[in-house]
Formats: structure tokens, C-alpha cells, sequence
């Protein structure tokens, strides 16, 4: 056999600035909304080993057996392997469906099986639905703040991003309503509402029952879709369940996104959406144009890991190791971050909410905090608009209980020292400071996430 | 030649780093150098022991190796290296030390205030803030000393936006500086050896001249290389730029930035390791001199080494 010899160069080089230019020439419009930034960059550094990161939104698959992963691939090598390793129906299987019934049955839901398209990550499922609704100018209304990882497949199909504020209800609804008519009267056309109505990314709150259905009746009057969101609704840690939108609709203006990832695993890359059928339609073309199918050997494995019956039982496990770190999170917050902060008390999923005085901003102190070695999320990166300065993200899930005391610990003193800055170049003394009251355990002082508001539904 | 690139680290700036980083390599290989990309690290040291190059292209940027701390390693191990020395690079990298060696060899630069957090902590300085404020006037520029690219670089348009402004840029350094807003066009000379390349002159795309963000984002600024500047006008910003780069003691290669305002060209800061970018300035600035990405290696590589002895 004649060698073959080794290719030049891995490939040519740009060498030149015109270069650039030249490739720049060929850019989608839709490209110029693409932004990378300098707070990007800073992200580059919170993957160095010593860097505790609260900045993750990384589920710990840490405690998932080798053992039963291994049984399971080997099951399936040995049972399916042409299929497994073969393409597979744009849809996903229907034994993967199957799975997905049982996974929203479990919060109460019972969609059409020939509603639901599976998908890889339920991100892809944010991506269709923008693909089959968004014209170019078109309005999406979403959270402040709203899922970071939302923002920039909305700004790729160049949708007009307009943001509802939350408070410890979650979306407030009188004001969605609000901006319907102003929408309305400015001739705007919104498409739909993108919500994460359980245990919200980022800001950990729940959308009250009330709030719930008052969504559900404006998109049914306005026949306008919401698009629910519900990575976490499985990982609650107190509370009562909520019923999601998607069961109070029934399903006609709720088009739902659901995923394996916080459930099982994020690497199998398995989500699935669901909507009526005229949507499901186009979304299934969209799909098909995408990536022709979902993976099909982790629809086996995810078939196998049903199969074995323990889906629940780990789900229960997790909520055990969750709970204990968003508590753990909760204490570190109270004994370290100052007397000025707030932040919310999530009932479950995988984020607290953090909010500083107003004078701090948080990318700039996520520079001071990474020479601390932790990291966090600025609450920039959950806006569109440049608001979310003070505020932050934590993550209590992807990280052990004395990483998350000790991350906590000294995110509280690089704030301390900015604070007692801030009070040493105005001279203000805002708030008496923490050690000043001895209140010891002062549980709910801080956990005010957002301003009580009188609208309905509290 | 064996070269190590060393680039990355933990400074806030790896991403550019990197990037950088990756460019000089590709450009190496194809002159047919050996390459060995290092991204720098506790092993640094002894990396360097084992890979025994016969120079370092230093393609790092910020605090830890655009500060003379890995040129400090590089000298002690005794590996010729690109770019300006030691001393050099801590003049550049600290914007307060940089101002003062400029005033002192008589080169232009904004007038300025600086303050580490004791001053504010334990002296009192913030009594002195409102005399200051009325001596550089409105808009000021808050800077952290040491910092690169637009990080934690404020316009505070009143004296209420100062307080934050400060708290923001003692966010990347214990030092700051107040700066008078000098109103101009804005040009970056970069230096290969002692001659000036053309001039590139930043030109904002609409009113995001109080953002420094943009600045770093394609398509919210334009570049123009060579600027478009008079005679005389050019003559005086390569005066200016040449000097502070000699008063900084540069070698090898630099980037000074500078504000053309009423009164003649100023110097802002000195960058001792600019950025290596495919939209980075300096590389543009050669490429306007006829020079390719791949010539202005090699010839930052000709410069690192000793000059042979007859």
C-alpha cells in the first residue's frame, strides 16, 4: 500500500486583515447581532482547575453507576447494534417517546405521542421554535431575567427581544398584558412567549398558580403561543407542584420543551418538544433540515436506562444531593454576603439569584472574584438590554458542599471589600452592617429577590 | 529554529491570548520553525527546562505575562525571548509608572490622578476627590493602573458616577488613575524594532464613542490604516510615539495609543505586547507596510535573538 503523504498544512492560513474582510463581505446580516465580548473572554478563565465555578449550570453525573451505564451499552452493542448505529426517524423513536410519556406524566401532563419531536437538548427545541415563527423584526417576549443560553438564538433569527420583569411570582402578567396592547398599538407583532414558569434560569423563582393561569387565558385570547421551558420542574426541594402551563392549556397554545439533560445526563444531548400538530409540522421540516434525527444510540440508551425501571429512584437521589447544596448555599449566603444583598430561596432546580447594591457591577467584580479563584455569572448576560448590572447567578448543583461554603465565602469578601469602599468614597453607610445585629439565623432578612408587587396572584 | 509560544495563562485576557497564541504558531510553522505552543502555568519552569527552546515568542497579554513576570522566568533561564525586556514591560503594563517616565522625558500624556484603595481606605482621599474633579473636569476617565483591553475603563460623566466608576476599576488592580477626557481622534503607532509602522486610527461607527467596548467588537469600529493625517500632524504622532516608546525603554516591538486632540497628539499607554489577533492592530499596521503576518513573525523572531558577534 503506497503511503499517502501528509497533508502541507493543517490548513491554509488567514494571513492577512484583508482576509477578514474578505469572509466579513459574506456575512449573514444576522451575524452582526452575534456579539462576543470582552465579559466572553473573562468566562475563558473560570475553567482553570483552581477556579471553584458557580458559574456552571452543570448537573453532578458523578453519582450515576458505571456499572449500570456499562450494562446498558453492553446490552445494547450486543442487541441493536445496526439500528443503534443507524439514522433514525426525523420524529425520534417512539419508544423514546414512550420515555418522554412517562417522564411528563410524572408532573401530570399527558400530551399525543405524535405531538412530540425529539430533539438534541432541549436547546435545539428553543431554536426550531424560532425557526418555524420568526420572521426577521418579529417581537419575542421573555422573562427579565431570562435563560442566557435563550438570548442568542433569539438575536439569530434576528427576533425583537422584549423582556417582562419577574418577582418572586415569576413573570409578572399584568405587565405582559400591559405590553401586548402597547405591542398592539405600536403594530409590533409578537410570536410568542418564552417562559421558564419552574424554578426559573436564572433567578430560581416559580410562577405562582394564579400567574399561571392568567398566562394561559391572555395567549388563548391574544392566540399567541407560549413556549414553556421546563428543564427542572422534576427537581423540586420543598413546596407544593405546580401544575405546568402546558397541562393547564391542554396543549393548544403551549408549545412545551422538556430534556433528559437535568434529569440523566446533559451529554446524551437528548430533549424533545412538543406542539400542536399544524406547528409540529413545520417543526419537523426545520428539524430535518437541521440534523436529519437525534442521535439514535442515546435514544437506545435512554430506552435501556427506562427499561430498568430506576429512572425515579435517581431523580430522587439527586434531589437528595440538590437539596442539601442549595441549603448549604443558602447559610453560606446568609453569613457572608452583606446586610445590602438580596437573593431568592428557590424551591428547586439549580440557581439562586443574587442582587447586589446597585453601585456594583458585576462583570467588573467577576474580575476581582476570578483572582479570588471563584466564578459566578454576571446578570448582564440575562438581559438584552445592559440591565442585570447588580446582580448575579449562582450555581449550587455542579459543585460539592464545601466547594459551594467556600466559593460563597469568597465571592462575600471581595463584595465586602467593594462595599466598604463604596461607603469610604461617599460616605454613606447605606446599610448597618451584618456583624452589627447579632440576629443569628436571620433566615428570610435577605431572601427578597425582587420587589413585592400588588398585582395579582401573589 | 525551536520556538516555544507562549501564550494563555490565567490573566483575564487569555482568551486574546490564545489567539494570538494560535496565529504566531500557524505563522511559524510555515517559515518552518519548530513550534511548541505552551499555555503558561504552575509547570511553566520546568516545561521550559525540558523543551530547552532556542527562543520564546511571549504571545501573552495582561497581568502575568505582559508585566515582566514571565520575562523575569525567561531571562533567569536564560532563553532570548520577543518583545520588549523587563523593565520595559512593567513600565508599560502599570499605566500610573508609564505616565510618570512620559512627563519626565517630557512627552504629552492627559493630566492624571492616582489612588490605591489605601489612600481611600485609610487616608481620607475621598475628601480630595471633588478638588481633583474640578481640576480634570468633566467627562474623566477612571482606569484601573494595570489592565488591558477596555476592562474596567469608565467615562463618569458627573461627579455622582464617580464612586461606582472607582469601585468598578479597583476591581482589576489595587491602583487606579483619573483621567482628563482629552477630546480627539484616536490612533495606535506600533513600533517594529525603532521604526514606526503606518498609522491606524480608530473611528467609532455611531455614538459609541463613550463605550469602550466597541472598540474591540467588529463592525461598531472602523480601522483606518494608514490614517488620514496631514504632514505635519503625522510627523508629530510618530515624534511623540517613537519617544515614549525609547522612553519606555521598549525593544523589539510595541504599540503606543494616543489621542489627537487640539493641542497635538497625547499618549494614553503603551501596550508592551499587543494584541496578534487577525483584527488586532499591530498586524494590520504591517500589512500596510507591505509586511505579511508571517514577515512580521519572523522579524519579531530576528529581534529577539543576540546580535552575532563579528
Amino acid at each position: 500500500m503506497s503511503e499517502v503523504p501528509p497533508p502541507p498544512h493543517r490548513r491554509r492560513a488567514h494571513t492577512s486583515t484583508r482576509d477578514l474582510e474578505r469572509y466579513a463581505a459574506l456575512f449573514a446580516e444576522r451575524t452582526r447581532v452575534m456579539r462576543s465580548s470582552a465579559m466572553r473572554d473573562l468566562m475563558a478563565i473560570t475553567a482553570s482547575p483552581e477556579v471553584i465555578s458557580l458559574a456552571g449550570g452543570l448537573p453532578d453525573t458523578s453519582t450515576f453507576p458505571p456499572q449500570s451505564f456499562a450494562a446498558q451499552m453492553t446490552r445494547i452493542a450486543q442487541e441493536s447494534a445496526a439500528e443503534a448505529l443507524q439514522y433514525g426517524p426525523t420524529e425520534g423513536f417512539e419508544e423514546t417517546r414512550d420515555c418522554i410519556l412517562q417522564v411528563m406524566g410524572a408532573e401530570g401532563m399527558l400530551p399525543d405521542p405524535h405531538d412530540i419531536i425529539v430533539t438534541t437538548g432541549g436547546q435545539q427545541g428553543i431554536d426550531l421554535v424560532c425557526k418555524t415563527l420568526v420572521d426577521p423584526g418579529d417581537v419575542v417576549i421573555c422573562e427579565a431575567p431570562t435563560y442566557p443560553g435563550a438570548v442568542p438564538v433569539f438575536c439569530s433569527y434576528q427576533a425583537d427581544v422584549v423582556q417582562v420583569e419577574c418577582d418572586e411570582d415569576g413573570m409578572r402578567v399584568g405587565e405582559l398584558e400591559g405590553l401586548l396592547e402597547q405591542l398592539r398599538a405600536e403594530s409590533r407583532r409578537p410570536k410568542f412567549i418564552y417562559s421558564v414558569p419552574t424554578f426559573q434560569n436564572p433567578a430560581g423563582v416559580t410562577m405562582s398558580l394564579p400567574r399561571r393561569q392568567q398566562l394561559v387565558e391572555l395567549a388563548r385570547r391574544h392566540e399567541l403561543l407560549v413556549v414553556e421551558d421546563n428543564p427542572y420542574g422534576l427537581l423540586r426541594y420543598g413546596g407544593e407542584p405546580m401544575p405546568p402551563l402546558y397541562q393547564l392549556d391542554g396543549g393548544d397554545f403551549v408549545i412545551y420543551i422538556g430534556t433528559f439533560s437535568k434529569i440523566l445526563s446533559p451529554g446524551i444531548r437528548l430533549g424533545w418538544t412538543v406542539a400542536p400538530p399544524p406547528v409540529m409540522e413545520k417543526i419537523v421540516l426545520g428539524k430535518q433540515a437541521a440534523d436529519l434525527c437525534t442521535s439514535t444510540l442515546t435514544q437506545y440508551f435512554v430506552r435501556e436506562y427506562f427499561r430498568e425501571g430506576r429512572w425515579q429512584q435517581y431523580i430522587e437521589d439527586l434531589v437528595e444531593i440538590y437539596r442539601r447544596r442549595r441549603d448549604v448555599m443558602l447559610e453560606a449566603l446568609g453569613e457572608h454576603f452583606p446586610a445590602a444583598a438580596t437573593w431568592t430561596k428557590p424551591e428547586g432546580g439549580l440557581f439562586i439569584w443574587a442582587t447586589l447594591p446597585d453601585y456594583i457591577d458585576t462583570s467588573d467584580l467577576l474580575a476581582k472574584a476570578l483572582r479570588a479563584d471563584v466564578a459566578f455569572v454576571p446578570g448582564q448576560a440575562a438581559y438584552v438590554d445592559g440591565r442585570g448590572g447588580s446582580s448575579m447567578r449562582l450555581n449550587f448543583s455542579g459543585v460539592s458542599e464545601d466547594e459551594i461554603r467556600e466559593g460563597i465565602r469568597r465571592i462575600g469578601s471581595v463584595i465586602a471589600e467593594q462595599v466598604e469602599l463604596y461607603e469610604a468614597l461617599t460616605g454613606e453607610q447605606s446599610v448597618p452592617a451584618r456583624t452589627a445585629a447579632p440576629t443569628p439565623q436571620s433566615d428570610d432578612a435577605n431572601v427578597l429577590p425582587f420587589r413585592k408587587t400588588a398585582e395579582g396572584g401573589g | 529554529m525551536r520556538v516555544a509560544v507562549l501564550k494563555g495563562g490565567r490573566s483575564l485576557e487569555r482568551g486574546v491570548s490564545l489567539r494570538s497564541g494560535a496565529r504566531v504558531e500557524d505563522a511559524l510553522e510555515r517559515l518552518g520553525h519548530e513550534t511548541v505552543a505552551v499555555d503558561t502555568g504552575p509547570d511553566l519552569v520546568a516545561r521550559l527546562r525540558e523543551l530547552r527552546p532556542e527562543v520564546a515568542f511571549v504571545a501573552l497579554h495582561g497581568v502575568g505575562g505582559e508585566d515582566g513576570t514571565a520575562q523575569e522566568l525567561l531571562e533567569l533561564l536564560d532563553i532570548p525571548f520577543t518583545g520588549p525586556g523587563v523593565a520595559a514591560c512593567v513600565r508599560c503594563m502599570d499605566k500610573v509608572l508609564a505616565k510618570h517616565a512620559m512627563r519626565e522625558a517630557g512627552l504629552p500624556t492627559p493630566d492624571w490622578f492616582a489612588f490605591s484603595q489605601t489612600a481611600f481606605r485609610e487616608l481620607g482621599a475621598a475628601e480630595a476627590l471633588g478638588d481633583l474633579e474640578q481640576r480634570l473636569g468633566f467627562p474623566l476617565v477612571v482606569k484601573p493602573s494595570r489592565g488591558g483591553s477596555s476592562l474596567g475603563v469608565k467615562f463618569a460623566a458627573d461627579a455622582r458616577e464617580v464612586p461606582g466608576a472607582l469601585v468598578a476599576a479597583f476591581s482589576y488592580d489595587d491602583k487606579v488613575l483619573l483621567e482628563r477626557h482629552v477630546e480627539g481622534r484616536e490612533l495606535a503607532v506600533s513600533v517594529l524594532g525603532d521604526e514606526a509602522l503606518p498609522v491606524v486610527e480608530a473611528i467609532p461607527v455611531q455614538g459609541d464613542r463613550y463605550d469602550f467596548e466597541a472598540r474591540y467588537e467588529i463592525g461598531r469600529t472602523r480601522f483606518a490604516c494608514p490614517a488620514e493625517l496631514g504632514d505635519e500632524e503625522h510627523r508629530a504622532v510618530v515624534e511623540v510615539a517613537l519617544g515614549a516608546y525609547r522612553a519606555l525603554g521598549c525593544s523589539g516591538f510595541a504599540r503606543i495609543d494616543l489621542i489627537l486632540g487640539a493641542d497635538g497628539p497625547q499618549v494614553l499607554e503603551a501596550n508592551a505586547i499587543p494584541g496578534l489577533t487577525d483584527t488586532s492592530l499591530l498586524p494590520q499596521a504591517a500589512e500596510a507596510a507591505g509586511l505579511s503576518f508571517e514577515r512580521l513573525v519572523e522579524r519579531i523572531l530576528e529581534l529577539a535573538l543576540p546580535v552575532p558577534s563579528p
